[in-house]
């Protein structure tokens, strides 16, 4: 594959030499983990009655911190980490629909998913070793049977990547890579524009601005935070 | 001092870095009217030096001119449409008013941007020496060249991205056009019909002569690993995730079947 992260030429980060292998190594590694959890969820769920009075909390209400590391990859792994958040939010939208979804809108949450379902691969692909774990989403204050507030969480995700993209570009050394970044952040801002006019159709909602915001790592991060359980630290990430 | 409607978008840090000098300038020859007709201006850079008091490199230059002129073009395209009489209805018109108002500030942007170096407005043949005749008359046909306009350049300024990367600033005020760019794209298919993103290198239902605007965008290709095949979505997704960029030799090909001279 790829040889992506190899051009970094700092030697942070090793890309594997097959692609395809890395792919396969990683799901391997996901389909165990998810074994793994899957055990631990149903040993904690049949054990919640009988030995805690306390409610279990919600699957990924814990996870550990991650950072998100330095140069290109740190950057590569912060889009990342919202690529991550994104697919597992239109994972569960699309997998437990709210009940007056038109056919439009299936189809539409479903582009977004599986677009940002390849975006999440790709970039996990390109960090190879650099990459952060998976992380765990919270998505405890979305009302999934609840089509409003489906709407604007994907606005607000939708929003934020454009901002984290344009505010990334900027940060990133390697040409190759902005233009990566280039390929996707359009791609988010069709999203944008197709789940705003889904809210407020044919008004001026899909692109409220001429230049749309450019915002840091520190400010997109903290506005995720709530729909992440992992600590994410990106005091390693460029400033400039 | 500065147009807040046309850099209401921006980062206001940006901003600032973007219009100190400008302002450092005009203040200094008492030119503060001027300045709020020339709301952005990164800073006299075309005559001669931009922030640190570094030479502005003539790449930049050409991409935001480059960039300049296909803002023209769509700018006096959606002045005209939104003028002509039984075109646009009134369930789109707010969409369009609004295309039109980002395109008009995109073009001011580039112009202060530019100051004396920037290029002259062309002449445009909307019709495209008559393959697109009725396009003030048939909403339909508009449309069409609307999501022509919008997606060559979603395509442009992405391949031009490369070329401003040694400023930060500029790189970034590109970026903030380019996704708007590509949300009136999503907008304007949608409303024809289509998916908001680009499937394969499918035109769709736009005619053969934009064929050149979708050409290459079929890549699946990322970063040398080939995406296509990737588990558990289907290949067309894997197209519509990634916008490929034009080069501006392609992307003045298109361009030039709308501009006279």
């Amino acid at each position: 594959m790829s040889n992506i992260i190899k051009s970094r030429g700092d030697g942070k980060t090793q890309c594997a030499s097959d692609g395809k292998r890395t792919f396969l190594k990683l799901s391997g590694a996901a389909l165990a983990a998810l074994a793994v959890s899957g055990t631990a969820i149903d040993a904690l769920a049949s054990g919640e009655n009988a030995f805690f009075s306390i409610p279990i909390a919600p699957q990924g209400s814990t996870g550990s911190a991650v950072d998100l590391g330095s140069g290109d990859t740190g950057v590569l792994n912060y889009a990342y980490a919202l690529e991550q958040l994104e697919a597992a939010f239109y994972t569960q939208a699309v997998g437990s629909p709210y009940s007056n979804m038109s056919a439009q809108e299936r189809q539409i949450l479903t582009d977004l998913r599986d677009h940002e379902i390849v975006h999440r691969e790709f970039l996990k692909t390109a960090l190879g070793a650099g990459a952060i774990p998976g992380l765990t989403p919270n998505f405890g204050k979305i009302k999934f049977n609840n089509r409003n507030s489906v709407l604007k969480t994907a606005q607000t995700f939708e929003d934020l990547g454009v901002s984290a993209y344009n505010g990334a570009g900027k940060l990133l050394t390697n040409p190759d890579f902005l233009l990566l970044a280039g390929k996707i952040v359009s791609v988010e801002a069709r999203h944008a524009a197709a789940i705003r006019d889904l809210l407020k159709p044919r008004s001026n909602n899909f692109s409220p601005k001429a230049f749309d915001p450019a915002l840091d790592p520190a400010t997109v991060l903290k506005a995720a935070a709530p729909f992440i359980a992992n600590t994410i630290t990106a005091n390693n990430l460029p400033r400039s | 001092m500065i147009d807040k409607t046309i850099l209401g978008g921006l980062d206001p840090e940006l901003v600032s870095r973007l219009t100190s000098r400008r302002e450092v300038i005009f203040k200094a020859g008492k030119l503060g009217v001027a300045l709020a007709s020339a709301p952005i201006a990164l800073g006299a850079l075309s005559t001669t030096t931009f922030g640190q008091g570094s030479p502005i490199p003539a790449q930049i230059v050409d991409a935001l001119n480059f960039a300049l002129t296909l803002e023209f073009l769509e700018d006096e395209f959606y002045r005209t449409a939104l003028r002509s009489r039984n075109l646009i209805p009134n369930t789109t018109r707010k969409v369009f008013q609004q295309i039109s108002n980002h395109e008009a500030a995109h073009v001011k942007f580039l112009q202060g941007a530019l100051g004396t170096a920037a290029t002259a407005k062309p002449t445009f043949d909307f019709t495209a020496g008559g393959a697109f005749a009725d396009v003030f008359s048939n909403y339909q046909t508009f449309l069409a060249v609307s999501q022509a306009f919008e997606d060559t350049g979603v395509r442009a300024y992405k391949g031009q991205a490369a070329n401003l990367i040694s400023n930060n600033d500029i790189l970034t005020a590109a970026l903030s056009i380019h996704s708007v760019e590509a949300r009136h794209a999503s907008q304007v298919r949608r409303i024809r019909g289509e998916k908001g993103w680009v499937t394969g290198d499918s035109r769709g239902t736009l005619p053969a002569p934009t064929q050149a605007i979708y050409d290459g965008d079929d890549n699946t290709t990322q970063g040398g690993a080939n995406l296509a095949g990737l588990a558990g979505v289907p290949a067309s997704a894997v197209t519509e995730a990634f916008d490929e960029p034009l080069t501006k030799e392609a992307v003045l090909a298109i361009a030039s079947l709308f501009i006279k001279s």
